[in-house]
């Protein structure tokens, strides 16, 4: 039974132990709420929760846990001397699984029979021919050893979810029996039901942490691997980004990191001197109307997606930057320093407008909280604003600004969009502006987009990427936050 | 400071010495740099909504060529019998000449000089009309035999020629078009046959493959966006408001409330690409999900967007006032109670609020799609169930925006520009409804 349908069920079962339990506990306090001890709605909760959350939990563990228990179980039948050199179990294993799929796809489309399955042989049938048939594409030609454990992957996944299904299914109905049978009008059922609706909100708090520690040991399992295929010292220290399939790729992160370093610093630099000043502007000088229409207008560029960012950067930026830049003579300065639409400068300016109402609505905020008083007694000096602004505002601000600058830095680092569609791709050390290069989000996009195969150290470089991505970023980030808890003055 | 100032005897507060003048004028060149600042960022903001209108409207609009197609029995029924398995097995092929001899026979009845071939004559019309005669028929058997009026799109260089994209004197190296079939449009535009019209296929129809940029839409792919939203909807309002109920309300101060507290705020600011490759680890690479499908995709947004909808349901549980806990509390509810029936309700619009916000930003966002395979794909086939609007693969709005902009003809540009003015669309209407919530239920105490 498909799991979709478990579910329903599930659901079912407990809308309908919601309407029993009410019922029984009514009725046991002979239609008379006030003897009850619970209002009888929770009587019916606690009903429907006892047939509905265990049984959902135990679902959820199953769906998570049988895939690796089948992995590890059937990964043994493999012998060692089937893996090919410079590939690891993890490719074998994805042809088991294709394998497998495929005779399920066969079975349900009823080219083979179950039966006919079981009796097969490697060498005999023209397995793979039947499989490609079916959209099931194999590299190579099923070897006995890969077919008896795709056999038995399928089995265990087959029992698995049957199992599954049974035991889930016989939760949810003792857990129904068990809450339906204690109900009557003394059972506690409002206690037991917050009980249960607590460990829910716990149970969603704590989600947070789970992606967390998702998201690092994902990438950590990964980069791991990626270090057991390819040298640390190359990653880290290398100077060459050059991955191909011929098995000797160079993969080093320093000229990715340089291009998203350059292409961040022009982002800074379009970004924080504009939105600083519009900051400065718009709480010190402006009116109140002109902030009221102002400011919302500088959010509206916040809240555009960055694909339109990518695009315009493509073919609007990129374009007029080659105009002026490129094409020799026929250019607005007749000079030919650039060739093609994406390049650092691109990336960065657009990048730069991107980030300019997150610098300006950050600084804006903490250019606010300066006491007003501040303000008066240097007014009061004989200083004139700008004199104010620069002299006792922005000083008491500083450590607000640098984590602004700090936070709009680490979404520079990350963004990814922009510098896909307007970077380029060519891995280098450049210091024109006007040429082409890439960064760590390009990468990543490139190495994992497209067929990937997660035993080769060309796709697994990404986690290593991305993972050096989340170090860098999240440093930011907290450095920007120690920035502004040691140095922000308390004035209230 | 003072001891810099030169005693200026005799000078009035009412003169202005050279220092005045020069501090007013920091001050007129400091304020002159706000308002600098300011006009560059909306002028960017200007540039940027025109850029987007400028070259986008062109993709509402559409070039039809209108024909009088003769549906030959002998070419699409052999045998005579209207059986529609026979019908089916004429292919595409099997219709060409058809439009082939229609346009021939337009030209010749307007009377219009041309030096072209037939063949050439039918290049204007797209490359898609012969399976969209073949639909007709296999859908209308019965009209096998007789004259029957289409409206055919034609080819995306025609299209191109009409709105100005395409200029006869730049289309030397391109093989699709010549001058002479331009001429010929010239012809046929000013009888009435070839015309602009709106193109409501933009809006619903399905992406198609790079050689009929005229035919792409977005339907497809702005069903992909709907399902994704139901499942990040679904999911990221529970366990949002479920999260900061308990953060808000109940967590004890202890060092564990801290980290989950640290944790959500780090989230935030995590890479939108990290999420992605969160996905493809977990989700298609451990669990075997498939790839390219909505459900992933709106899981993946789900866990971005959590921190958004967190921190904004707590600001709004935050907003409301003690006291009308300690009020339930003091008539006898519990905790619980107190929270679910009066706590919770006053903040459900700023909840709501929170959550349309962070729907938005799922919406336009792009970056994981494309490492779980939401692009380089062609949705041509709209979904007949939920549970194939979730599980089979799909493109989404920002990803087939993404995937226009990467071909190679131009004709998709004016798609991918087209595309954004959607996408702005939904964004704008979703942020309003937000802000009309805002203004209406927000109560402040």
């Amino acid at each position: 039974m498909p799991t979709f349908w478990l579910i329903a069920c599930l659901i079912l079962l407990s809308a309908v132990g919601f309407a029993l339990g009410r019922r029984r506990a009514m009725v046991s306090a002979g239609g008379e709420i006030r003897d009850l001890h619970s209002l009888p709605a929770y009587y019916g909760y606690n009903v429907a929760l006892s047939a509905l959350l265990p049984a959902m939990a135990l679902l959820a563990v199953w769906l998570l846990a049988q895939p690796m228990f089948i992995e590890t179980r059937v990964s043994a039948m493999i012998p060692a001397e089937l893996v090919p050199e410079n590939t690891n179990l993890g490719l074998v294993m994805s042809d088991v699984r294709r394998v497998s799929e495929g005779l399920d796809l066969a079975v349900a489309q009823e080219t083979m029979t179950d039966e006919e399955i079981r009796v097969m042989g490697a060498e005999t049938s023209d397995l793979r021919q039947r499989l490609g048939a079916l959209g099931i594409a194999l590299g190579s030609d099923v070897r006995p050893e890969v077919l008896a454990a795709a056999r038995r992957y399928r089995d265990m996944s087959h029992t698995g979810r049957l199992m599954m299904t049974i035991i889930v299914g016989l939760l949810a109905v003792v857990g129904f029996t068990v809450s339906y049978s204690r109900t009557n009008k003394d059972y506690r059922a409002r206690n037991v039901v917050e009980r249960g609706v607590m460990a829910l909100l716990i149970l969603a708090a704590s989600l947070a942490v789970l992606t967390t520690i998702g998201i690092v040991f994902s990438m950590m399992f990964e980069t791991i691997n990626f270090f057991g295929l390819h040298s640390w010292k190359d990653f880290f220290f290398g100077n060459t980004w050059a991955p191909n399939f011929r098995g000797d790729s160079e993969l080093s992160m320093l000229p990715l990191l340089w291009g998203t370093l350059y292409i961040s610093l022009i982002a800074l630099l379009v970004a924080v001197p504009i939105g600083l000043f519009a900051a400065i502007y718009l709480s010190e000088y402006a009116s109140p109307t002109i902030r009221s229409v102002a400011k919302p207008l500088l959010e509206i560029l916040a809240g555009i997606p960055t694909i339109v960012y990518g695009l315009f950067a493509l073919l609007t930026v990129g374009p007029m930057l080659v105009r002026i830049f490129g094409r020799g003579d026929d250019g607005l300065l007749g000079v030919e320093w650039m060739s093609g639409a994406t390049s650092v400068l691109t990336a960065g300016l657009v990048m730069g407008i991107m980030l300019i109402p997150f610098v300006s609505s950050l600084s804006d905020d903490i250019i606010s909280a300066v006491p007003q008083s501040m303000r008066d007694g240097s007014l009061g000096l004989g200083a004139t604003r700008s004199e104010t602004v620069r002299q006792v505002v922005i000083p008491a601000a500083l450590p607000g600004i640098v984590g602004a600058v700090l936070l709009a830095a680490s979404r520079a680092i990350g963004e990814t969009m922009i510098v896909v569609m307007g970077a380029g791709a060519v891995a280098k050390f450049s210091a024109s502006p006007l040429d082409s290069m890439t960064t760590i989000t390009t990468r990543i996009v490139s190495q994992l987009t497209g067929d990937t195969d997660f035993a080769s150290p060309e796709t697994l470089v990404a986690f290593a990427l991305g993972l050096s991505l989340f170090v860098l970023t999240l440093g930011l980030n907290i450095l920007a936050l120690i920035i502004v808890r040691t140095y922000r003055e308390q004035y209230d | 400071m003072s001891d810099h100032i030169p005693r200026q005897h005799g000078a009035s507060l009412l003169t202005k010495t050279a220092r005045t003048k020069k501090r007013n004028a920091a001050e007129t060149r400091f304020k002159a740099y706000g308002i600098v600042a300011i006009s560059i960022s909306l002028l960017m903001l200007l540039v940027l909504v025109t850029t987007i209108f400028s070259k986008g409207l062109g993709a509402y609009q559409q070039t039809f060529i209108t024909l009088q197609v003769e549906l030959l029995e002998k070419k699409l029924d052999k045998k005579g019998n209207r059986n529609l398995a026979d019908i089916k097995k004429v292919s595409t092929f099997g219709y060409a000449p058809l439009i082939k001899s229609a346009v021939a026979a337009k030209v010749e009845e307007l009377g219009i000089e041309s030096g072209l071939k037939t063949k050439q004559m039918a290049g204007i019309v797209s490359k898609g009309a012969a399976a969209q005669l073949r639909d007709y028929v296999i859908a209308h058997p019965e009209r096998i035999g007789d004259t029957v009026e289409f409206r055919f799109l034609a080819s995306s260089r025609v299209d191109g020629y009409l709105k100005g994209r395409v200029h006869r004197d730049r289309i030397g190296n391109d093989k699709n078009i010549s001058p002479e079939q331009l001429d010929l449009v010239d012809g046929l535009m000013a009888a009435g046959v070839v015309n602009k019209t709106f193109n409501i296929d933009f809006i619903i129809g399905a992406d198609a493959s790079d050689q009929r940029p005229e035919a792409a839409g977005m339907g497809v792919s702005m069903l992909g966006s709907l399902s994704m939203m139901l499942v990040v909807l679904a999911l990221s309002l529970p366990i949002g408001v479920g999260a900061s109920i308990y953060l808000e309300e109940f967590a004890p101060k202890n060092w564990l409330t801290d980290i989950i507290e640290v944790n959500i705020s780090n989230l935030a600011a995590v890479p939108s690409i990290v999420y992605g490759i969160l996905g493809l680890a977990v989700f298609i690479n451990y669990m075997h999900m498939p790839m390219s499908a909505p459900l992933v995709g709106g899981l993946v947004l789900t866990l971005m967007t959590l921190p958004t909808i967190i921190i904004s349901t707590r600001a709004a549980l935050k907003a409301v006032p003690p006291s009308l806990r300690d009020a339930a509390l003091g008539v006898g509810a519990s905790r619980m109670q107190a929270v679910f029936h009066h706590v919770l309700p006053l903040a459900a619009p700023g909840i709501l609020t929170g959550t349309i916000i962070g729907l938005a930003q799922a919406l336009g966002e792009t970056a994981p799609l494309l490492l779980i395979g939401m692009v380089g794909y062609i949705a041509s086939n709209a979904p007949d169930s939920i549970a194939s609007g979730l599980l089979s693969p799909n493109s989404a709005m920002p990803a087939q925006i993404y995937e226009w902009a990467k071909r190679a003809d131009p004709a998709f540009y004016e798609r991918a520009w087209g595309g954004i003015i959607l996408l702005l669309f939904f964004l704008v209407a979703m942020n309003t409804v937000a802000v009309i919530l805002r203004r209406r239920f927000e109560r402040r105490w």
